[in-house]
């Protein structure tokens, strides 16, 4: 399972860090980076829900989230 | 050590010449067909503005009027984004639509940036704002707000009713500004009168306007003259030690910035915790759900932010171009009103449903694209402070008359006067 941020489209909204704490941090500007967790891109099955809910609440649709 | 004599002049020999100012006639009273002549600033918008987007969105979704010297008002959630993604044909140089517009020469900074600026400049004004307003920073206020919101409530002493939006929202935003920007907190009547002015005095008489703007010109120079005097930990210094290009900036675009951070800092959350409060007062259901499960705050708070948004931005049209089927002429307004974005049933299931654990839930009630609202994280903090204490200290209220709730006009929406029978 995969997350991409794109990086063009994050405006620092915060809501993917507000709701996914575990996966998405924010850098010392608010826009939204990975975390130690995510580094690589990928999500631990368990997240895999909290990740769904940060792309789909994303107001820039900058998130992707891979499942398969 | 050079002596920064950046603001010792009169603000008036600095800012734009008023002979470049393009008025427009001011034209008031009541709206005849909203699809052609519509108005922000009439009494009917503050009173059913929701109903009025919907009935737009259905039959004109882009509607029109010659008020303001000419203006457009798109209600569909995808108008208004594209016009928020699109700076090259919208320009941001001036954000309140008004019978003035400045001089094309004032872009790409504009009177108070980075809100009145475009590409690039924009970008680099807003880093200078970013890392001050991002969720770890906001978060340290917290405390402080919350203690501050608990004084509030303690002050409404035994009385039975109380003006939720004059006594309690209003007051919250302004004193974490005012800190935030080390003014005085005695100063919040002042604040008051300087927003209701920029905001809600769009039509008032040209010569009333600029004496209106000097009035808050002459109060920021006042500040920022104290902090060259006096530097502290606060925005104010940081704004007058912040450098780009190399360069410190100029005296305007400091003074501008910080009318911005003034101006948009307080009646924007204001708005917010009194339209969720005024929700809560009259949905019973929803008030004892939230009483008894805490932990839906989250959820519910973005909810209000979504269908309670209080902002709507304005853009100018570079250009005279098309766009969704209408014919913008160069200089028109263009309001984004994101409220009528967030209640589009295109883009929202339920759109005219609040739901108070609505869990997908991606609303433009800060913006979209580069003018993300720089303060939506110290926002989000006061409205959730806010909302948080309230429903703990005061778990059941209901509206005291529903006559006495006034919203208000023009750009940001929100009850100005909101009494609540408490208990």
């Amino acid at each position: 399972m995969t997350l991409r941020i794109d990086e063009t489209l994050c405006h620092g909204h915060g809501r993917c860090y507000d709701l996914a704490p575990e996966l998405f941090g924010e850098d010392e500007e608010g826009y939204s980076t990975f975390t130690e967790l995510t580094k690589d891109g990928e999500v631990p099955p368990e997240y895999a829900a909290k990740a769904r809910l940060a792309a789909e609440n994303c107001p820039e649709s900058a998130i992707t989230f891979k499942e398969e | 050590m050079t002596v920064d004599d950046r603001f010792t002049q009169d603000h008036r020999d600095l800012r734009v010449d008023p002979d470049d100012v393009v008025r427009s006639e001011v034209i008031t009273g009541p709206v005849e067909d909203w699809t052609t002549d519509f108005s922000h600033t009439e009494p009917e918008y503050a009173e059913r503005a929701p109903e009025i987007w919907d009935d737009l969105r259905g039959r004109c979704p882009v509607a029109h009027t010659e008020r303001f010297g000419g203006a457009w008002l798109p209600t569909r959630y995808e108008d208004v984004a594209a016009i928020a993604y699109d700076t090259d044909r919208f320009t941001s140089r001036a954000i309140i639509a008004s019978n003035f517009r400045p001089p094309k020469t004032t872009a790409p900074i504009g009177g108070s940036p980075p809100i009145s600026s475009d590409p690039p400049f924009h970008h680099d004004a807003r880093k200078l704002l970013l890392p001050a307003f991002t969720k770890t920073k906001t978060a340290k206020l917290e405390d402080a707000t919350r203690a501050f919101c608990h004084g509030l409530i303690d002050d409404f002493g035994d009385r039975e009713v109380v003006d939720a939006a004059a006594e309690y929202a209003q007051h919250i935003p302004i004193r974490v500004i005012a800190d935030m920007l080390g003014f005085p907190p005695e100063d919040g009547p002042e604040f008051t009168r300087f927003v209701k002015n920029t905001l809600e005095g769009i039509n008032d008489d040209h010569d009333d306007r600029e004496v209106q703007s000097d009035d808050l010109f002459d109060y920021i120079f006042e500040q920022i003259r104290d902090h060259v005097a006096n530097p502290r930990d606060d925005l104010t210094t940081h704004l007058i030690n912040a450098e780009l290009y190399g360069q410190k900036l100029e005296p305007m675009h400091v003074a501008g910035t910080m009318v911005l951070l003034l101006i948009a800092g307080i009646d924007t959350t204001w708005s917010a915790i009194g339209a969720s409060l005024w929700h809560l007062a009259q949905t019973p259901s929803d008030r004892a759900r939230l009483a008894a499960e805490p932990e839906l705050m989250k959820t519910a708070m973005e909810e209000f932010l979504r269908a309670y948004a209080p902002v709507t931005m304005a853009r100018l049209v570079k250009d005279d171009m098309e766009f969704a089927g209408v014919k913008m002429k160069a200089d028109d307004w263009v309001l984004l009103p994101f409220p009528a974005a967030n209640r589009d049933p295109e883009h929202f299931e339920q759109a005219d449903e609040v739901i108070i654990d609505r869990e997908v839930n991606r609303h433009a009630a800060f913006g979209l694209g580069i003018h993300r609202c720089v303060g939506s994280h110290l926002a989000r903090m006061e409205l959730k402070v806010a909302l948080e204490v309230w429903m703990e200290r005061i778990p059941e209220f209901t509206l005291a008359c529903p006559e006495g709730v006034a919203w208000s006009t023009g750009q940001i929406r929100g009850p100005r006067a909101l009494p609540l029978r408490l208990g």
